[in-house]
């Protein structure tokens, strides 16, 4: 009998290292495969795949106005992404980006609501002021409970976004329903002083700037700051960070405040840049794929920028799809799902090695 | 004695970046022998031991086992083909009891576990090689030798028939060494294949039957136990040159000023219990205290307390005259109170940064390091090199990650960073685990030169010989109080230290004082 059991031909085996090129061919390699495996679905569904590509290039990337529209869904998603990153930074899981951008969008609209002004700078001003508060709070309340019970945080956030939501829904189908809005739920457009200017008459708005200061200041002070030197220690090892007396309980409840004021204040540019009031539609899973753009991104806060431009053109390429191509919006859900599927599939080769052997016996 | 061989691996070869690891390493290993492995710091005998155990795959090179050739895909492969192995850093959980670590990874995976049945065999296994351990205890409530014992019996649980043993009498008091040796003769005559790794020659010359030395990843030479002697293998690792021998202090400086004093200090374990019960020591400048002990008699909490890291319940502490009864561990290393934990990977280091930013640990909040609001990492990437230098430290790169270094440079690296500057107290618990003998004898003199240098030291250690060759005055700790103290400790008290260490106080003080 052979003992040695079977001999093996696959090798698969964890990396020490990785090579920046290494990196970039295998990321190259997963969106081939994404595309090419798309492919293959659209054809079996009778639809010729290259044309819906070329339809989904087209909608998002090739005109003035897809490229707007791809940039409008970027502020939400790359800020949302950033928010999660930092706390991720820590590795503190906050899974709430998303009630925490509508507790952000919840808190301006009230603002608005009760504290009108004509001066547009102090209306934007305290609007951003008080979503990133909210939002603020929203998240810091989960690292509260972790930093004093240790309560998992993934939990905590994860049920505060139900909570959120049902608060949105609370006001705008109750008393902060528009009353010529013949029944629909959405709170009256908001004033010309509480809005975030647009620009070339596209829809993508004055939040862009917010996006990519958040990035600026995140990357100088997580990066380089001596804080954000403390906050990895503390995710890393926490004994290691009671050794170099680092407060690590106090970094949770400030990190996830932080992340939730970024996420909070994505919230307020979607209200005060996009949509212009309050309805249920406008949190759509931002802070969902934002998990996933911060761990493609690998936390870096110029490449969440980037990801997230390329999640938004998938999103509006997917539109694109739905109405030139008359195709079902699950059509668009599973083909953007396979794109995810090879990218994150991807990251097991950044982490793993598998190589190959033959061998004479 | 059969001479089957159980193992045979050829050529293995295994590079990390540039570094080879193992570079054409030939080993074998046949029934009922120990082989030893013996090698510098980062010479690649774990390295080889993880390939043998499936962790790691060869980039070049075949294992057989009995002959036949195998190639494991993970350490689940090695197990299911008979071989386990004890790490140098074993890891068991600790919130399970013993019995629940057994059934783990089991390789006959059962849906239902069995606690009757496991807790039967395991009583079994232990009466059989003398490895007594409760089943049913919670692990966390166990020594470190305990758990040891748990891990080679997990492998015996696994029937594992080549047991490796990387470093597992560093961590061992002498007792519990002489009684694993017992376990592993026992093994011997039934026909196990055993592999031991240790940096002490002594325990080696006891042990084995054959030695195999590496250096720089390569083999230096395979010999037989009987027929080397301890200056040949001394060479074999290092090279010519030899290992100087330590001066110890001649120069005998009288003790100066007191600077660390604590008075009747508790404190509290993780687990809330009272680890230290009223103790009282006193360091001063040009002075060495030793504390010796079995470990888990609270010198941990001890150590942790004075270094600032654990609230002191009650009693005071002050550094020459100001209270520090609540200071913080920052405030402490701002007085020079340098601390060396036991636990290198889970307090000492923080395993997945890299060499610089565990340099700025201790120490990134001021100047040089900080500037205003960042991190100077110029000065620490500097200040890093040096200390790679002057201390030895075998590491691919300042910016790798330091899990991967080997475990005596890991330990260096702490080492290197806690005695580099400005230091006034240094707490050390067992600065020497792991060390090849060079580098236990530099971090002698470096504790030696730091008494000189008017440093006072507190030494923590299981290690008697250490102990009584750097201490001028030892104490012996017992269930969290000290059993009194010997000046100019020597071999003569051996024996009394001894006594001390289980509870047996020689004069008047400590040990069965009252509880209030
Ligand atoms: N996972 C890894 N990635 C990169 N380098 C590694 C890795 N593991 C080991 N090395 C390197 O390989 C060399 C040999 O390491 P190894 O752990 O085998 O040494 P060792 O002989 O066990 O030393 P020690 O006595 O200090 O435990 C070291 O230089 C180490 O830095
Ligand atoms: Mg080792």
């Amino acid at each position: 009998m052979d003992r040695g059991a079977k001999k093996s031909m696959i090798k698969i085996e964890k990396r020490f290292y990785i090579s920046k090129g290494q990196e970039l061919y295998i990321i190259l390699a997963s969106i081939i495969l994404a595309l090419l495996s798309g492919a293959l679905m659209l054809r079996l569904m009778g639809v010729n795949p290259w044309e819906a590509y070329g339809m989904m290039l087209k909608g998002s990337l090739s005109d003035f106005y897809g490229i707007s529209e791809t940039l409008a869904k970027t502020i939400p998603l790359a800020m949302c992404s950033l928010a999660v990153g930092l706390a991720f930074t820590m590795v503190v899981w906050n899974i709430g980006a998303e009630g925490q951008f509508v507790m952000g969008a919840l808190a301006c609209t009230a603002f608005v609501r009760y504290f009108y002004t004509d001066s547009a700078i102090v209306m934007l001003a305290s609007m951003t002021v008080t979503s990133s508060l909210a939002g603020g709070f929203w998240g810091a309340f989960a690292g509260f409970l972790k930093a004093r019970w240790n309560v998992n945080e993934i939990i905590t956030t994860l049920m505060m976004n139900y909570i959120a939501i049902l608060l949105l829904q609370y006001f705008v189908y109750g008393s902060w329903r528009d009353p010529t809005s013949l029944g629909f739920p959405m709170t009256p457009v908001f004033p010309e002083s509480a809005r975030l200017p647009q620009f070339f008459a596209s829809r993508v708005h004055a939040g862009l700037f917010f996006a990519l200061i958040v990035a600026l200041i995140l990357w100088i002070v997580v990066r380089k700051g001596v804080w954000g030197y403390e906050i990895r220690v503390s995710g890393q090892n926490p004994r290691a960070a009671d050794y170099a007396g680092i407060k690590s309980a106090r970094n949770v409840i400030l990190v996830m405040f932080l992340s939730g004021a970024i996420a909070g204040l994505a919230g307020m540019a979607e209200m005060a840049g996009l949509h212009r009031r309050l309805q249920p539609g406008f949190a759509v899973g931002y802070g969902y794929t934002a998990i996933i753009i911060a761990w493609l991104a690998r936390l870096h806060p110029f490449t969440i920028i980037f990801v997230s431009f390329f999640f938004g053109a998938l999103f509006v390429g997917g539109e694109n799809l739905q109405i030139a191509m008359r195709l079902p919006l699950s059509t668009v859900q599973i083909l953007q799902g396979l794109i995810l599927f090879f990218l994150l599939g991807g990251e097991f080769f950044r982490s793993y090695r598998i190589s190959l052997t033959f061998k004479k016996r | 004695m059969a001479e089957k061989v159980l193992v045979n691996m050829r050529g293995i070869t295994k590079t990390f970046y540039d570094i080879k690891a193992n570079d054409d390493v030939d080993f074998d290993l046949k029934a009922g022998e120990v082989h030893a492995l013996l090698g510098e710091n980062g010479a690649g005998k774990s390295t080889l031991m993880s390939i043998l155990c499936g962790l790691y795959q060869p980039d070049e090179g075949t294992i057989e086992l009995e002959g036949h050739e195998v190639v494991f895909r993970s350490p689940k492969d090695a197990i299911a083909q008979g071989i386990g192995i004890v790490h140098q850093h074993f890891m068991l959980v600790p919130s399970l009891t013993v019995w629940e670590n057994m059934a783990l990874g089991s390789a006959e995976r059962d849906f239902i576990v069995k606690e009757n049945a496991t807790c039967a065999r395991i009583r079994e296994l232990s009466a059989r090689y003398g490895l007594d351990v409760d089943p049913l205890s919670p692990v966390w409530q166990l020594s470190i030798g305990e758990q040891q014992r748990v891990a080679i019996l997990r492998m015996l649980f696994h029937k594992a028939k080549i047991l490796i043993l990387d470093e597992p009498t560093s961590v061992l008091t002498p007792q519990e060494t002489e009684k694993l040796f017992e376990t592993v003769k026992h093994m011997k005559e039934e026909g196990f294949g055993i592999v031991f790794i240790s940096h002490k020659l002594k325990e080696v010359f006891e042990i084995s039957d054959r030695i195999t030395v590496l250096r720089r990843g390569r083999v230096v030479g395979t010999l037989s136990a009987r027929e080397v002697t301890a200056e040949k293998l001394a060479e074999m690792m290092v090279g010519s040159g030899g290992v100087g021998e330590i001066k110890v202090g001649v120069s005998r400086k009288p003790p100066g000023k007191p600077i660390l004093i604590a008075e009747e200090i508790r404190v509290r374990n993780d687990k809330g219990l009272v680890a230290v019960d009223g103790v009282s020591l006193t360091l001063r400048e040009n002075q060495i205290l030793g504390i010796a002990g079995v470990s888990g008699n609270g010198q941990g909490e001890l150590a942790e307390a004075l270094a600032g890291m654990r609230h002191i319940e009650r009693g005071r502490l002050y550094f020459t005259v100001e209270d520090v009864t609540s200071a913080s561990a920052r405030r402490m290393v701002d007085l020079g109170v340098k601390y060396i934990p036991a636990d290198r990977k889970g307090v000492g280091l923080v395993p997945n940064m890299n060499v610089a930013e565990n340099v700025a640990l201790r120490k990134y909040w001021r100047p040089p390091y900080r500037r205003g609001f960042f991190i100077d990492w110029d000065e620490v990437y500097r200040d890093s090199g040096y200390l790679i230098e002057s201390y030895d430290i075998l590491t691919p790169g300042i910016d790798v990650a330091v899990r991967m270094l080997s475990g005596g440079n890991q330990q260096k690296l702490i080492l290197a960073r806690e005695l580099s500057d400005n230091m006034k107290v240094v707490i050390a618990m067992h600065p020497t685990w792991g060390l090849d003998v060079k580098a236990t004898a530099f971090v002698r003199e470096k504790l030696l030169a730091a008494k000189e240098e008017g440093g006072a030291v507190l030494l923590i250690s299981e290690d008697l010989d250490e102990l009584l060759m750097l201490s001028d005055l030892l104490a012996v700790m017992y269930r969290g109080r000290l059993m009194g103290t010997i000046e100019a400790p020597d071999r003569s008290h051996i024996e009394k230290i001894g006594l001390m260490m289980a509870g047996i106080a020689s004069d008047g003080q400590g040990g069965k004082k009252e509880h209030d």
